[in-house]
């Protein structure tokens, strides 16, 4: 078996119906869960961005993007590592506003975890924390005790750290 | 002056010089189908007795004439009966257009009768597919669906139009398309891979070219030949490849992959340069890849990106339109003979030839066999006919032995494997090359998968010839059970009508031949013919077509029996 890692997929297309689907049947052909999706307008006018993250060798990734840019509204797709690329996802917490009164430790938490308070009702509070996997999930596992009302997290946003030449691309075509 | 969308669509066909279309009625279509009364002198309309049948029909058109077959149907059930043929065409790059009939927009995702999610359901088998809901789309998205069915690398693609659409009034102005900026068809070629690459050939000891499709496809087949002649490289061939170069050529080495020729596949494995031209190195080609051509270098000549480096990693990939890349790779190629090489391609096909090829073509058996009716077929065409195969031993054997001299002459289902496809395909075919003979051969299995397009061909009066190899047995399936699994013939045996009264009942002159002694003059009979022909062989029932290389082998692993 070849190792598998982590590959941030970036993929500019035309904004159409049903090319979530084209872009999802690549990957469900190669029998590959996706491990997070999200999609977006881009930097460029009328243009989307995809960024899905999943876990594949190497050898299989470069297949994939060919074969992702083969799709007729794909205008280009490029692949990344983690270290090529910075990434973040944002989570939500909702929680029982009474506990953060009743549980004094639950105070200490937000404060530790550099989470913000976006609203605050008398039932309810939510907390908002972006950054790395680990992170939202380490949130995620100190407030669990208290009783998380819902819990949700974003797909992998992610920029790369080499410059991507879609202008160029655009361009020459 | 505004027209109605259903119009529209037939002004598009008529701009894209569309003359002749396969289809079915049904009430999403019926707008269109109205329409097409009005212009019964410019569309010819072909009505097929199955969906699937336009599919194979449009397929085989497109294969015989280079156009893109044009297939209709309605919504539902009309447009799911498309799905095996379409998945065809992608597979086997078949440039098609197919236009569905589809519930009235307000209609639409509310499970209305005869809905289906038709774009959903094709979106991995179409090379572009769009549901259309107004009428004023409908121009500028069929002249695209043409322009992507029919550029860089051909597909088919489905258009999706509600009825609504077909009925609402719009004004018409057509523009071909001729470029997307998300959609490269035609990408430049590399100064460099050109120079590496004949580099690589120019200094081979024993160079090997294998060529696929792409060579018809890019309608190279005179710069191909070129390429051979100057460079003096033994070429072998894909089934899709076959007939792109005369199969007498004195560099046709023969036939690659699973029921190959011999020396070719054991050669894969003794040259120092293997140059892909126009293939995709398919698993029935390769065996297993771990122990496929290790030894050599690889140049890959390849119009697709996605299948460079896809199955067999290659040293030079020289991307581009093979129209443009071999005639630049001529220039720099040296003029060079490899006979000692070439005698080696000679001596393995002789030990084929003396092991398995004289008992198939003058069998001392009583029972006729495959390999026989496409010798007297050879000689009875001279070379000349287009042979449409369906799926299964008579395809391999038909493959192995039929003799071409021109291109566009073998159609046949390969990536998809598709047994139902012969009959129709052989009736598109036809119609896309009237001057030529098309003869179907099928076996008994596939026969019964599309037969009904009999009435196709009662009712069009299509003079194609149709060659049933009956061995009352799904024979290639047979075959496998018999070498893979002890023989345990599990509901591969059939019991058959009597196809010959079938064909009667559609009014085709038929014979079945159960004797030696008839088949030349029979084979001649149904040549002469200018009428539709139905022809019964009885063969062997459990003959088996060989040499093989069993799944999972190495192509140097071939068995001859
Ligand atoms: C639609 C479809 N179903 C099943 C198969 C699997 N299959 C491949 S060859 C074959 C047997 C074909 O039998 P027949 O048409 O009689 O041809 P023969 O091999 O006997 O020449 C079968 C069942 C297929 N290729 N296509
Ligand atoms: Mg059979």
């Amino acid at each position: 078996m070849e190792k598998k890692e982590n590959y941030t997929v970036s993929i500019y297309t035309e904004n159409n119906i049903g090319l979530l689907n084209r872009i999802s049947a690549i990957f469900l052909k190669r029998h590959i869960n996706i491990d997070t999706i999200n999609s977006s307008p881009s930097e460029l006018d009328q243009i989307y961005r995809f960024v899905i993250v999943v876990k594949v060798s190497e050898k299989d990734i470069k297949k994939i993007i060919t074969q992702i840019e083969k799709q007729i509204e794909v205008i280009a797709a490029f692949f990344h590592t983690d270290q090529e690329t910075i990434f973040q996802e944002s989570a939500l917490y909702k929680v029982k506003s009474k506990s953060l009164f009743e549980e004094r430790h639950i105070q200490n938490i937000i404060k530790n975890s550099h989470a913000k308070i976006v609203t605050v009702s008398p039932e309810f509070f939510v907390i908002e924390k972006t950054g790395f996997r680990e992170e939202t999930e380490k949130l995620y596992k100190d407030l669990a005790p208290y009783g998380l009302l819902q819990f949700v997290r974003s797909g992998r946003i992610s920029v790369t750290k080499e410059p991507l030449n879609i202008t160029e691309i655009l361009n020459e075509k | 002056m505004k027209i109605s969308g259903s119009e529209a669509i037939i002004k598009c066909l008529l701009e894209e010089n569309v003359d002749l279309i396969y289809g079915y009625p049904g009430g999403a279509i019926m707008p269109f189908y109205d329409s097409l009364y009005n212009f019964q002198d410019k569309i010819n309309h072909v009505l097929v007795r199955h969906e699937q049948g336009a599919t194979h029909a449009a397929q085989g058109y497109s294969r015989s004439s280079g156009k893109v077959g044009v297939v209709i149907a309605t919504s539902g059930p009309g447009a799911t009966n498309l799905v095996t043929g379409i998945a065809d065409a992608q597979i086997d790059s078949t440039p098609m257009v197919c236009i569905t009939g589809q519930v009235a927009s307000n209609l639409l995702g509310s499970d209305a009768f005869q809905e289906t999610d038709i774009i959903g359901i094709t979106t991995p088998i179409t090379k572009w597919n769009y549901q259309i809901t107004k009428a004023s789309e409908i121009s500028t998205i069929l002249s695209k669906a043409f322009y992507i069915a029919r550029s860089g690398r051909p597909g088919p693609v489905l258009i999706d139009i509600t009825k609504d659409a077909q009925f609402e009034m719009t004004e018409f102005l057509y523009k071909k398309h001729k470029k997307l900026r998300s959609y490269n068809p035609k990408p430049e070629i590399s100064d460099n891979s050109i120079t590496d690459a004949c580099a690589l050939i120019n200094k081979a000891k024993k160079p090997f070219i294998l060529f696929g499709q792409g060579v018809i496809l890019a309608n190279a087949e005179e710069e191909f030949k070129k390429l051979i002649e100057k460079t003096g490289i033994p070429s072998a061939w894909t089934i899709l490849g076959l007939s792109a170069l005369a199969t007498d050529h004195p560099l046709n080495v023969g036939m690659l992959g699973m029921h190959g020729n011999y020396g070719p596949n054991v050669l894969t494995n003794e040259c120092d340069l293997l140059i892909a031209v126009g293939m995709r190195f398919d698993d029935r080609v390769t065996g297993n890849l771990n122990y496929y051509a290790k030894q050599a270098k690889i140049i890959h000549l390849e119009i697709d990106p996605a299948e460079i480096n896809k199955n067999v990693k290659v040293d030079v990939a020289v991307q581009g339109d093979l129209k443009n890349t071999l005639p630049k790779i001529i220039e720099k190629v040296e003029e060079k003979k490899y006979e000692k090489w070439l005698e080696k391609f000679r001596e393995l096909n002789q030990i084929e030839y003396d092991k398995v090829i004289k008992d198939d073509l003058f069998p001392k058996k009583e029972k006729i066999t495959m390999g026989e009716v496409i010798h007297q077929i050879n000689i009875a065409t001279k070379g000349n006919a287009i042979i449409v195969t369906d799926v299964g031993q008579h395809q391999m054997v038909a493959c192995r032995y039929a003799k071409f001299n021109e291109s566009k002459s073998n159609i046949t289902s390969g990536g998809l494997g598709t047994m139902g496809f012969a009959l129709p395909a052989a009736i598109g075919a036809k119609m896309g090359a009237p001057k030529r003979e098309v003869i179907a051969v099928i076996g008994d299995g596939g026969f019964q998968m599309t037969i009904q397009e009999l009435g196709t061909i009662l009712q069009t009066g299509v003079p194609v010839k149709i060659v049933v190899l009956n061995n009352d047995f799904l024979g290639m399936v047979r075959q496998w059970q018999q070498l893979f699994f002890d023989k345990r013939y599990s509901s591969t045996e059939m019991v058959n009508p009597d196809f010959v009264a079938i064909a009667n009942g559609y009014q085709i002159e038929s014979e079945r031949i159960s004797k030696r002694e008839d088949l030349k003059e029979n084979i001649q009979k149904m040549i002469d013919s200018p009428n539709p022909f139905f022809m019964e062989v009885v063969v062997g029932k459990e003959d088996n077509v060989f040499p093989m290389i069993p799944t999972g082998e190495s192509v140097s692993n071939m068995r001859l029996s």
